[in-house]
């Protein structure tokens, strides 16, 4: 099993939401729904505060409950990899899969009803690319590759900087990293 | 402080500000299956312990119910889902780590033995409809085959019944990401509930009066059950981690509390045991049928607020600044 990461630099991250953008372009993604987004958080008390933006999505987690939760198999992993697709063809709308995420990352698109997410653009991915959040994000502190690969880019930066992964504690091994 | 705000517009319907994938519907189909559950587990139970004379009712007639109340009930369940075309899908594969999946091919397996249920007593219970099934030949040959098998009918009835009224508290505790809902006694709470209910509508229905009588007792029983059980997973959510002990917070002095303890507690346990004591010991009949009424309130109410309160309850908190209603006074485009 390939498995991709995000690995994404709070330090430079300005939170303007170019990868917000960009994601509704890449993916067509209907007005009023977003597959990513920006969180601001701040910290300590006046004049003593710490202010940390994160881009978040769908952690595309090895242990993605929305997976073993769907009742069709609609939700699965791509090929082998950690990226978390929904085939709509099989997908009931039931929303268990929305329950199931700690993230709240997934979405009921409209007007169809079946059940979407980031999809780390596997679309993109399979040809190479990177993900359209990460090659459009103007301060360059958005990362994708493989963490099998010892020598990538992700590997790297993990490596080399302290780093954090959203609520670890749900057991759900999330595979988007933030640079802290 | 610790403040998280989101910067970029998140408005994605049915999920902010906070979960709301499921309303009335579920929480609808939640009771009703319970409810079905019970009157199978209820039905089977009279017939194996040779209740015929003291229960004629739960004996013969109760089963009919069985599968009205539950099509009732996956109909709303139906009304439920996003994408209803697609409803099939439950049924071309089975996913052995998915609850609901168990859940779907529960329901298929239930309808049929529900129906060989129905069968082995329907020429004592309703001799009408016995006499149209008995003009069809086959009709007659699976009637008198379900009356020969009566009893390991009954036996057969009752573990997929159980597994009727426990898999829906399963299916919700199974959700690691809402705290809430996280505790081990949540199937069987809904199982006891279920057969709560079951005997509530018996009292409720049934006219002889050793059959009330027996089933008053019966619901005490399961009420007194239910309490435990109730104060059970409220022990283990406040015994959990930082998440679990917030999520209880919803019904101790948030948002569901009243819902809690005044719906489903006071109005669906604690009201009808007192009125059943009551009843059972002979100091007041005049408030009879009320306790079983109270019962099935309890029954949904609690279903209904398990429901909201388990979705409210989550790992991540967000303080959202977008409003939604700002997108309506966009101009038209395209």
């Amino acid at each position: 099993m390939t498995t991709y990461a995000m690995v994404i630099d709070t330090k430079t991250c300005i939170g303007c939401g170019d990868c917000v953008v960009a994601c509704k372009t890449e993916n067509k993604v209907p007005d009023g729904l977003n597959r990513d987004w920006v969180v601001e958080a701040t910290r300590g008390t006046y004049p003593n505060l710490t202010t940390e933006f994160r881009s978040e999505r769908c952690n595309h987690c090895s242990n993605a409950t929305c997976v073993t939760l769907c009742p069709t198999g609609a939700s699965h992993h791509w090929n082998d990899t950690n990226i978390v697709l929904v085939d709509a063809d099989k997908c009931t709308g039931c929303k268990a899969c929305i329950a199931a995420c700690p993230y709240d990352a997934r979405l009921v698109m409209h007007p169809d009803g079946y059940i979407d997410k980031c999809t780390f653009c596997h679309h993109r991915v399979d040809k190479g690319l990177d993900p359209a959040c990460v090659s459009s994000c103007p301060t360059r502190c958005m990362h994708f590759g493989s963490l099998d690969d010892p020598h990538s880019k992700v590997n790297h930066l993990l490596k080399t900087r302290d780093h954090k992964v959203l609520v670890p504690e749900t057991g759900n091994d999330p595979n988007v990293f933030y640079l802290i | 402080m610790s403040e998280e705000l989101l910067v970029t517009a998140r408005s994605n319907a049915l999920i902010d500000p906070s979960l709301h994938i499921w309303t009335w519907e579920v929480a609808m189909y939640l009771f009703m299956g319970g409810l079905t559950a019970g009157i199978m587990i209820v039905a089977a139970l009279m017939t194996l312990r040779n209740k015929d004379q003291v229960a004629p009712f739960a004996t013969s007639r109760l089963a009919l119910l069985a599968p009205i109340v539950l099509s009732i009930g996956m109909t709303t369940l139906f009304l439920d889902l996003e994408h209803k075309l697609f409803v099939y899908r439950f049924y071309t594969s089975f996913q052995i780590t998915s609850p609901m999946s168990w859940g779907a091919w529960i329901l298929i397996v239930v309808y049929p033995i529900s129906v060989l249920q129905i069968l082995s007593t329907v020429r004592t219970g309703y001799s009408s409809l016995a006499a149209f099934i008995d003009r069809l030949a086959i009709g007659r040959l699976i009637t008198d085959w379900c009356e020969r098998n009566r009893k390991e009918i009954a036996y057969a009835v009752v573990p997929f019944a159980v597994a009727l009224g426990i898999y829906t508290g399963i299916l919700l505790s199974a959700f690691g990401a809402r705290p809430f809902w996280n505790s081990g006694v949540l199937g069987l709470l809904f199982l006891v509930s279920g057969m709560s209910t079951a005997a509530a509508l018996v009292v409720l229905i049934a006219r002889q009066k050793s059959e009330k009588e027996l089933f008053t007792a019966l619901d005490l029983v399961l009420i007194f059950a239910e309490i435990a059980l109730v104060a059970l997973s409220l022990i283990s959510l406040a015994s959990g981690s930082g998440q679990h002990i917030e999520a209880l917070q919803s019904v101790m002095g948030g948002p569901y509390t009243f819902e809690f303890w005044i719906l489903f507690v006071a109005v669906g346990l604690l009201i009808p045991a007192l009125l059943e004591i009551l009843e059972m010991s002979g100091i007041s009949k005049s408030l009879a049928m009320l306790a079983p009424v109270l019962v099935l309130i309890g029954g949904y109410a609690l279903r209904q607020v398990v429901l909201d309160a388990g979705q409210e309850s989550t790992w991540t908190n967000y303080s959202t600044q977008f409003n939604s209603e700002l997108l309506q006074r966009l101009p038209e485009t395209e």
